[in-house]
């Protein structure tokens, strides 16, 4: 079983292995910065500290311990602190403050924070620069390694970066195991979100309700499939190459695109808009109860009913499925329209992440997609594949990404790695796959007298 | 040759002088010492005083017996063995093969046969064993390895580029080049040169795609005689061959004899065998069962070596009720291919359809299934009449058809058995929306029971089954759809004695059924063998039938193809 399960999704292994090594190179110390660490300080700072007490409550701005500042500072204020002084900001803020408390003469007590404001030269310097605060205590809740990939809000990231590929990269995997290929949907998701908000637009703009997102939408979605279906028809009817019928339709749906805005993004969307790409439900985020649904529907489409063991024989063996009774080109056209619906969805999702419908997004996005599914073991040659593969393809794209934002590499250097290791990852599959050892590794050579 | 002899002497003499004249005899074998080199130095001895006369004069005796042992030994394999996950492909198999012998290898779908070949031939490296050629060890741990060797083999499937000419094919990686540019007109004497060698006479300038397959043939072996092989291999030759055609390639055969050469013969024809070959070797099960002179041996004692157990009669007997017409065509025609064919078929009779490769009838069989339109032409079922416009409609109107293509037309050979065997039947494995695999694989199960099919398992890939068992992996689903028309398309092409007796029966046990068969046969015996009427076709059209099957001879059925 677990052969099975690793011959299936050798990728796994992969994405494991990268999880690991980026956790270990992001390892670094974390602060702790939600209410449980306020009410841990407020608990020290009332057992320690007299009411009149000079508390400073510091935050740096624009990170995590600026919120904490906030709340500590009214949360002390409550708990009857009547010299508490919250200061927010770069560390000039903070030895202004420091310098005002001195020159009214005041005696400064304890400095409360968290993050990295302890580590601030301004505080290092004290002892030096303010003797007269030499009673001074610094409180900050205790700090513990984690690695920065490992966090939640990180984790959130690296499926929101990689939901549009992921979703359209289910469509793909169904066209590409027909031996098929389609181009065309980085284009459609230009397309769908300009129809989608575009008619949002008309329909009331910013004051619109939230039905009139679901009809965008829907009709966005609507118009790609259409789009789809003719490419479909093309390629199944004309046996047309699909890379030629796909070129011709990215060109077209991205002309398209441009020529309903006149090449303009549309701004004038309900307030509802972003719910999809940027709400939650339940706590979880749309998108990650999206792609649960959308994958575990693939899933099963896939293995258990009989149009998805069709799209298999198709590409396995497309005469020896007609000849087996299999209505060939009904299938063909089937994949390419679900594949577009799909990438219709992703252009909703992308414009509801957006919160605009621009007809210059989604370029270059055939070739993700296409890099997702491969990666995730489904073979250009069609007649074999996984759905959950590819969604572990997306994600192995989508964490070597992240990984190295992270990490501080710059752009130019991420595709270079993003490349090889999208080779690599193929190759690795290959040889896996194909038991290709070669001769000079295998044991048996030796027997050859 | 001369070192070699020289490298005997001692070795011989030591034998010779020690009385063990058996051995001398085997070692001049094994180090493919020419008994003519063995002859001089017998009579060198014979006249020495001093050496013993007896061992000699055995020697000169045991190649008066056999002078076939004159010609050095070629090839030897020893003990090869070969595993793969799940299969004992080869167990300790050895063979021998000299210069100017042909030696036909026998054996089931998935005695090894195939297997041999492939190591020979360097695509599969032996887990032991040893390849002596010209009695030098040699490792052949690569298709290149073996061609340097002087190994060829011509598989089924040809490895011509149709879009070359001849010239350039056989040519191919290894050009005769000056400062880059192909010098042609040099390739074109060669090709010429190879081609007198062998007698035949092929327009080295056309394209291989516009020769017969036959003509293709020749130009493989003319490409393998071009890279100096001393030993080649053919997989089933004439698989694909007209009778003629056969006939033209025996004689090529029995020229490259004449020229030294050492030849193995792959084939389940076994008139073939006895025609072309000098010794058969028998594979069963992996082993090698034995290898035996032609004249040796009977053709019911080789049917009985290669299925292990006797088998009395090729073609089973049935007693024939023909019910009512199942099928009646009329007038169907498309281009050139099928003019104006027009038969009946009725419930409990098997209708064989002879003729030539390229007379209509796969095609004329294609109409009728929906797989290609037909320009006019009407189909009726039961005396109703169908129109059929897909496979799918076929199939809906219980009509099914065996691809004579099985690789190709056939199976998704990168899936499992258990997924081709469901493919047409997906209707009645549904539940709703979804799949009853549970439902599937019981059915599946039943057919690899009742079939006899040697799978490992139902996820095994049919690309690693043998032919006879693809064959009844494509019979199962069929047979699952309980068709009644049933159209066999070369339905035992390439398949074993004993797995064509299986399918022989088969179609007996269908025909009480009250099916009706339609079987199209390349192979005369089997046609005139099994079918209560056979139509014969030539160009498109029928051109007659036979229907009193107890005189009718194959001289019959080949004046009709012919014409």
């Amino acid at each position: 079983m677990t052969t099975k399960m690793f011959s299936d999704y050798g990728m796994v292994l992969v994405l494991i292995v990268l999880c690991i090594f980026f956790s270990f190179l992001t390892l670094n110390e974390q602060t702790p910065q939600d209410s449980d660490a306020i009410a841990g300080l407020i608990e020290r700072v009332t057992t320690e500290f007299n009411k009149s007490d000079i508390i400073l409550v510091v935050g740096a701005v624009n990170t995590g311990s600026e919120p904490f500042a906030e709340v500590l500072g009214e949360e002390l204020e409550g708990e009857g602190f009547s010299n508490v002084r919250v200061v927010v900001g770069i560390p000039r803020d903070l030895r202004l403050a420091l310098d005002d408390i001195r020159a009214k003469g005041g005696v400064l007590a304890a400095i409360a924070t968290t993050g990295d404001v302890p580590k601030w030269l301004v505080i290092e310097l004290m002892p030096e620069k303010y003797p007269e605060f030499s009673g001074c205590k610094m409180l900050a809740p205790k700090s513990y390694m984690w690695p920065v990939f490992l966090k939640r809000s990180n984790l959130l990231a690296i499926v929101d970066r990689i939901v549009v590929i992921a979703v359209i990269a289910i469509g793909m995997t169904m066209v590409i195991i027909t031996a098929g290929i389609d181009l065309s949907v980085g284009s459609l998701i230009a397309l769908s979100a300009v129809i989608g908000t575009l008619l949002m637009k008309k329909m009331g703009g910013l004051q619109a309700p939230g039905w009139v997102v679901l009809i965008g939408f829907l009709v966005g979605i609507l118009s790609c499939g259409i789009v789809g279906g003719l490419g479909g028809f093309v390629v199944a009817r004309f046996k047309v190459a699909p890379f030629i019928t796909t070129l011709g339709i990215m060109m077209m749906a991205r002309g398209l695109a441009f020529m309903i805005t006149g090449g303009f993004s549309i701004y004038q969307v309900p307030k509802a808009l972003p719910w999809l790409g940027q709400g939650r439900s339940l706590g979880t985020p749309n998108t990650v109860i999206l792609l649960v649904v959308l994958y575990v529907a693939a899933h099963i489409f896939m293995a258990h009913t009989r149009m998805g063991r069709y799209i298999y024989a198709v590409g396995g063996n497309e005469e020896a499925a007609r000849l087996s009774g299999v209505p060939v080109k009904r299938v063909i056209v089937f994949v390419y329209v679900i594949n577009s619906l799909a990438a219709g969805l992703g252009g909703c999702i992308q414009a509801s992440q957006l919160n605009t419908g621009t007809p210059s997004i989604g370029v270059m996005y055939e070739l993700y997609v296409i890099a997702a599914v491969v990666v995730g073991g489904t073979s250009l040659s069609g007649g074999c594949g996984r759905i959950l593969g590819t969604l572990i393809g997306a994600f192995i794209i989508s964490v070597i990404q992240n990984g190295m934002n992270l990490l501080g590499i710059e752009s130019y250097t991420q595709q270079i790695v993003l490349g090889a290791v999208i080779l690599g990852a193929v190759l690795l599959d290959k040889v896996r796959s194909a038991g290709a050892v070669p001769a000079f590794l295998s044991r048996k050579n030796k027997v050859l007298d | 040759m001369e070192d070699r002899t020289c490298t005997c002497i001692p070795m011989l003499n030591e034998l010779v002088f020690s009385g063990q004249y058996v051995e001398s005899v085997l070692s001049c074998e094994l180090r493919s010492v020419r008994m003519r080199d063995v002859l001089t130095y017998s009579l060198a001895m014979l006249t020495c005083a001093s050496s013993p006369a007896e061992p000699v004069l055995y020697l000169m005796i045991m190649m008066a017996k056999d002078p076939k042992r004159c010609n050095p030994l070629l090839l030897e394999m020893r003990q090869i063995d070969k595993s793969f996950p799940g299969v004992h492909a080869l167990k300790n198999v050895s063979m021998k093969l000299r210069s100017s012998e042909v030696l036909g290898l026998v054996g089931e779908n998935g005695a090894g046969k195939s297997t041999l070949i492939k190591v020979l031939g360097g695509a599969h490296l032996p887990d032991s064993g040893k390849i002596l050629i010209e009695g030098q060890s040699v490792h052949i741990l690569s298709p290149t390895a073996a061609q340097q060797a002087g190994v060829s083999i011509i598989y089924q499937e040809f490895n011509l580029i149709p879009e070359l000419t001849v010239r350039e094919n056989i040519f191919l990686g290894r050009e005769k080049t000056r400062m880059g540019f192909v010098r042609a007109a040099e390739e074109h004497r060669k090709t010429l040169q190879l081609f007198s060698k062998i007698g035949i006479n092929i327009d080295a300038n056309t394209r291989c795609s516009e020769l017969t397959v036959a003509q293709q043939q020749t130009v493989e072996i003319a490409k393998a005689l071009s890279v100096n092989a001393k030993i080649i291999v053919m997989d089933e030759p004439t698989a694909t061959l007209t009778a003629q055609e056969v006939g033209r390639l025996f004689a090529v055969i029995r020229d490259l004899k004449s020229h030294g050469l050492g030849i193995i013969y792959i084939s389940h024809r076994f008139d073939e065998v006895f025609e072309v070959a000098d010794r058969v070797m028998v594979l069963r099960d992996a082993e090698h069962v034995g290898t035996e002179d032609i004249n040796d041996i009977t053709r019911e004692k080789l049917i009985e070596m290669t299925v292990g157990r006797p088998i009395e009669s090729e073609f089973p007997r049935r007693s024939t009720n023909p019910g009512h017409v199942r099928l009646r065509v009329e007038d169907l025609c498309r281009g050139n291919a099928v003019r104006n064919v027009s038969f009946s078929v009725r419930a409990g009779e098997v209708l064989g359809f002879a003729g030539l490769v390229g007379a209509g009838r796969t095609e004329t069989m294609r109409l009728i299934f929906g797989a290609d339109k037909p320009d006019s032409g009407r189909i009726f079922i039961d005396g109703v009449e169908t129109d059929i416009h897909s496979p799918k409609d076929a199939i809906r109107n219980r009509i099914c058809l065996l691809t004579e293509d099985r690789k190709g037309h056939g199976l998704v050979l990168i899936h499992s058995c258990r997924e081709n065997f469901g493919l047409p039947n997906l209707d009645r494995f549904g539940r709703g929306v979804f799949l009853d695999r549970r439902k599937e694989r019981r059915e599946f199960s039943g057919f690899v029971e009742s079939l006899r099919i040697r799978v490992s398992g139902h996820e095994q890939l049919v690309m690693n089954l043998s032919g006879g068992n693809q064959q009844k992996v494509v019979l199962a689903k069929w047979l699952e759809r309980n068709a009644d028309i049933m159209i066999f398309d070369e339905p035992t092409r390439g398949i074993d004695v004993g797995t064509k007796y299986e399918i022989y029966l088969l179609m007996n046990r269908l025909l009480a059924e009250g099916k009706a068969i339609i079987m199209i046969s390349s192979e005369l015996p089997e046609v005139l063998g099994m079918s209560d009427r056979v139509i014969v076709m030539h160009e498109g059209r029928i051109k007659g039938e036979i229907t009193d099957m107890a005189n009718a001879t194959q001289e019959d059925v080949l004046s009709m193809a012919m014409a």
